[in-house]
């Protein structure tokens, strides 16, 4: 039967058409055979675009429709649904990969852009010649998920899931929730805590009896797909039972004589090997740091809730989506950068807000009090010649916002922001008008220009040559140097390896389209959200976990899934069987049954998940995938096949 | 931006996989990791899957070089796929040499769904293979 066939070329707004000529495109497979009407289109996605192709097929009476856009990682689902809503069976349509294997990947040449995304039309459009009408393959998918990273984020999307009607697990790989967030104190726009969010987070989940909470827990394997993934989870003892009385667990840490810098306080303090960061942390009970613990027993004798002898276990968990959380790491300066590490009065935002959390009357820093305050921006983000090109959004509302605290606690504070225009918007604008009322100075330059920290005479001096004042060179004389430090990746890439969820130019986790698929990954069932794929305030994290939350949901919510009808069939009058077939499959999909007195292979297309390992070990050539038949492979291959 | 390029360079046909290499290919796209325009991807489910006739028929057709860009260890389908990906290879490249072509028109590696560099290497390098004259 020969078909109407409608072909659609994506300018993508100049993301194509900047590199690819379209209308050449057009021009050259508008003759080809079955082809009854090919058009240019500025956004083949956008909602006019999508009507203009259901009143096509409509109204041509088209059987077969081919895109060529992005890549179909995109868009697939996006035109499938187009077909579907014109009457037209959604395996009738054929995606063109013609940007990012086409214009993007091939932007210093133009002409083999071109040259590259016609044959690849002409590919696509052999492929539908031969497309048949399918339905998709239903398998169960578990009505479980796995969240990854206990923090504001993870929590979250926990506590979503679970009111979904989800079992959820989280799991945290330290002792205690609330990740980053726990570490700050008053945070911007209201009053709350750090703290204080991450309890009525903490209390909430709890109430949940389908949330199942793992600290010190790691993700260790993984394997399966989407709806059906086998997860293990390492947990390691915390070396405590789980009733504890508070005056024994304070001679225990007062008799542990292993002393090591506090991470929580990013080693501005020392803590002991038995632990917890803040006196109300959840979990409630205390852990031991067995990296640092040495055995000793001290604790013990004083303490009854110890116990040395628990052991680490492996949890098995069956889950139909992975939700990954896993948040950031503050940027560490490099040494000498800006004095850091050279210089004992500089340090970083998050060190500044610990020892404005300890400091109750005088703000004093390595037993000097601090007056004169300098704030420098942008250290490690908007690196003009370093990796980070991006700018990390929070710091300059986080550091405004604890510049203002700063002055509103202690007498006599002057705060001088070397900055490189400041980026406070929304609504924290409010924050730096205040900053300004209250008497800041805001000094700027450009990232060829950056302030210099020197120390002269035993005094550090910040010089500036200030834009704002016509490139006058101003100076000042610090007591504490803060570098406003920016978010990066989170520097244990483990889980990004296990998944092998794939990573932007910027290192963080990329999903597969920053607007339409913002927290989905292109491994099927894993979806992220927050600071692990991008710098975001708390505010965007909530977002972003809500948006995985139902997302990761959508995959389980019905208990089964629609999979593509991509399963292998049988040509019954070529099989003879020999039974390689069946041992190729790892499945077991394939069995052997009696026709006419002959022995065939047969495929249970339930089981079958559509690899195709069968296909090539066949000697007779009796196996072909559905959809991917050697008639489809050997046309596209023809319609590629230069100079023709 | 020569137009030379265009006709002049070797053509290659890539079996990518849907889930793995694809996924890294596109990556290689939106990093802007330029490769020759004359490299032709096609994916399909899984390298397991590809046929050595459809490789051959490749190769006959016109194509200078045809490359594998396998699942490896990430192979969502299981862990044999290296093993029998690599027995499809071996069985083709013997195909090949009966027919009197160069086993080495026909090459595999694994790319891995964040590997868009050293998909580019490979490409490249295959390119630059293909394009000596004496093969």
């Amino acid at each position: 039967m020969n078909k109407k066939i409608g072909v659609y070329i994506c300018h993508c707004g100049g993301n194509i058409s900047d590199y690819v000529d379209v209308e050449k495109v057009r021009q050259s497979v508008e003759s080809e055979a079955g082809v009854l009407l090919s058009k240019t289109t500025l956004f083949a996605c956008a909602d006019s675009n999508q009507q203009e192709m259901v009143d096509d097929i409509k109204d041509q009476h088209l059987d077969g429709i081919v895109v060529a856009s992005c890549s179909p990682k995109l868009h697939l689902l996006t035109f499938r649904a187009v077909a579907e809503r014109a009457g037209l069976n959604k395996y009738n349509y054929v995606h063109a990969n013609i940007r990012e294997q086409g214009s993007w990947a091939h932007s210093d040449n133009k002409p083999g852009a071109t040259e590259k995304a016609i044959k690849l039309v002409k590919s696509a459009i052999a492929k539908v010649r031969n497309a048949e009408a399918l339905e998709p393959v239903k398998v169960e998918s578990v009505k479980a998920v796995a969240v990854i990273g206990a923090g504001v984020a993870g929590m979250r999307a926990a506590i979503e899931l679970a009111e979904a009607g989800s079992e959820v697990f989280l799991i945290e790989r330290e002792f205690f929730v609330g990740g980053r967030v726990s570490q700050w104190d008053d945070l911007c726009i209201t009053p709350e805590t750090g703290k204080e969010l991450v309890t009525r987070l903490y209390d909430e989940v709890m109430k949940h009896k389908h949330v199942t909470l793992f600290t010190g827990a790691e993700l260790a394997e993984y394997s399966g797909s989407v709806g059906n993934f086998s997860l293990k989870v390492k947990v390691t003892p915390r070396h405590f039972k789980l009733q504890c009385d508070p005056g024994a667990l304070k001679k225990a840490i007062e008799v542990c004589p292993v002393e090591v810098p506090d991470e929580f306080n990013f080693n501005i303090t020392m803590r002991k090997a038995i632990y917890h960061n803040y006196p109300s942390e959840y979990p409630q009970l205390p852990a031991i740091d067995m990296k640092n613990c040495t055995r000793c027993g001290a604790c013990e004798k004083v303490c009854d809730s110890i116990d040395l002898s628990q052991k680490e276990e492996i949890i098995n968990l069956k889950v139909g989506s992975v939700l990954v959380a896993t948040g950031f790491d503050p940027y560490e300066p490099k040494p000498g950068e800006f004095g850091y590490g050279e210089m004992d009065n500089v340090v970083t935002l998050p060190q500044f807000k610990r020892i404005v959390h300890y400091c109750v009357d005088k703000l004093t820093y390595k037993g000097k009090e601090i007056k004169n305050i300098a704030y420098i921006y942008c250290v490690g983000s908007r690196q003009v010649d370093g990796e980070n090109k991006y700018c990390s959004r929070y710091c300059c509302t986080s550091n405004i916002h604890t510049a203002i605290t700063v002055k509103k606690k202690y007498k006599n504070i002057h705060n001088f922001h070397f900055n490189r225009g400041i980026r406070t918007y929304g609504k924290a604008e409010v924050w730096y008008d205040e900053s300004s009322r209250l008497g800041d100075i805001y000094l700027q330059s450009f990232e060829h220009d950056p302030p210099v920290v020197e120390n002269r005479n035993g005094q550090t001096i910040v010089k500036i040559k200030d834009v704002l004042t016509a490139d006058k060179e101003l100076e000042v004389v610090a007591d504490l140097v803060v570098l406003v430090t920016g978010m990066v990746p989170r520097k244990d890439n483990s889980i990004g390896s296990l998944l092998k969820i794939p990573r932007g130019r910027d290192k963080f986790f990329n999903e597969i389209h920053m607007k339409l698929r913002p927290v989905e990954t292109v491994i099927d069932g894993v979806t992220i959200a927050g600071a692990g794929q991008g710098p975001k305030n708390i505010m965007e994290s909530m977002n972003s976990a809500l948006a995985a939350a139902t997302k990761s949901f959508s995959l389980v919510a019905s208990g089964a899934l629609e999979l593509e009808p991509t399963v292998a069939k049988v040509d019954t009058s070529a099989c003879s069987w020999c039974g390689k077939c069946e041992e190729a499959c790892p499945f077991s999909a394939i069995d052997r049954v009696g026709q006419n007195g002959n022995s065939i292979a047969h495929v249970n297309a339930s089981v079958c998940k559509g690899c195709g390992m069968c296909l090539p070990v066949c000697p007779e050539n009796a196996l072909d995938l559905i959809g991917l038949s050697d008639v489809d492979m050997e046309s596209m291959i023809d319609a590629l096949i230069p100079n023709i | 931006m020569a137009l030379g390029n265009v006709t002049s360079s070797p053509k290659i046909l890539v079996f990518s996989t849907e889930k793995i290499s694809d996924p890294a290919i596109d990556m290689a796209g939106l990093l802007k990791l330029h490769y020759p325009p004359t490299v032709y991807t096609l994916p399909v489910p899984c390298s397991s899957a590809i046929k050595p006739r459809w490789i051959l028929h490749a190769l006959e057709q016109g194509f200078d070089g045809v490359f594998i860009a396998a699942d490896g260890t990430d192979c969502p389908y299981g862990e044999s796929c290296t093993e029998k990906t690599g027995a499809i290879v071996s069985m083709t490249q013997q195909m090949m040499k009966e027919k009197g072509m160069d086993p080495a028109r026909l090459k595999m590696a694994a790319i891995c769904s964040v590997c868009s560099e050293p998909f580019v290497r490979h490409v490249k390098s295959f390119t630059e293979y293909l394009s000596k004259p004496s093969n």
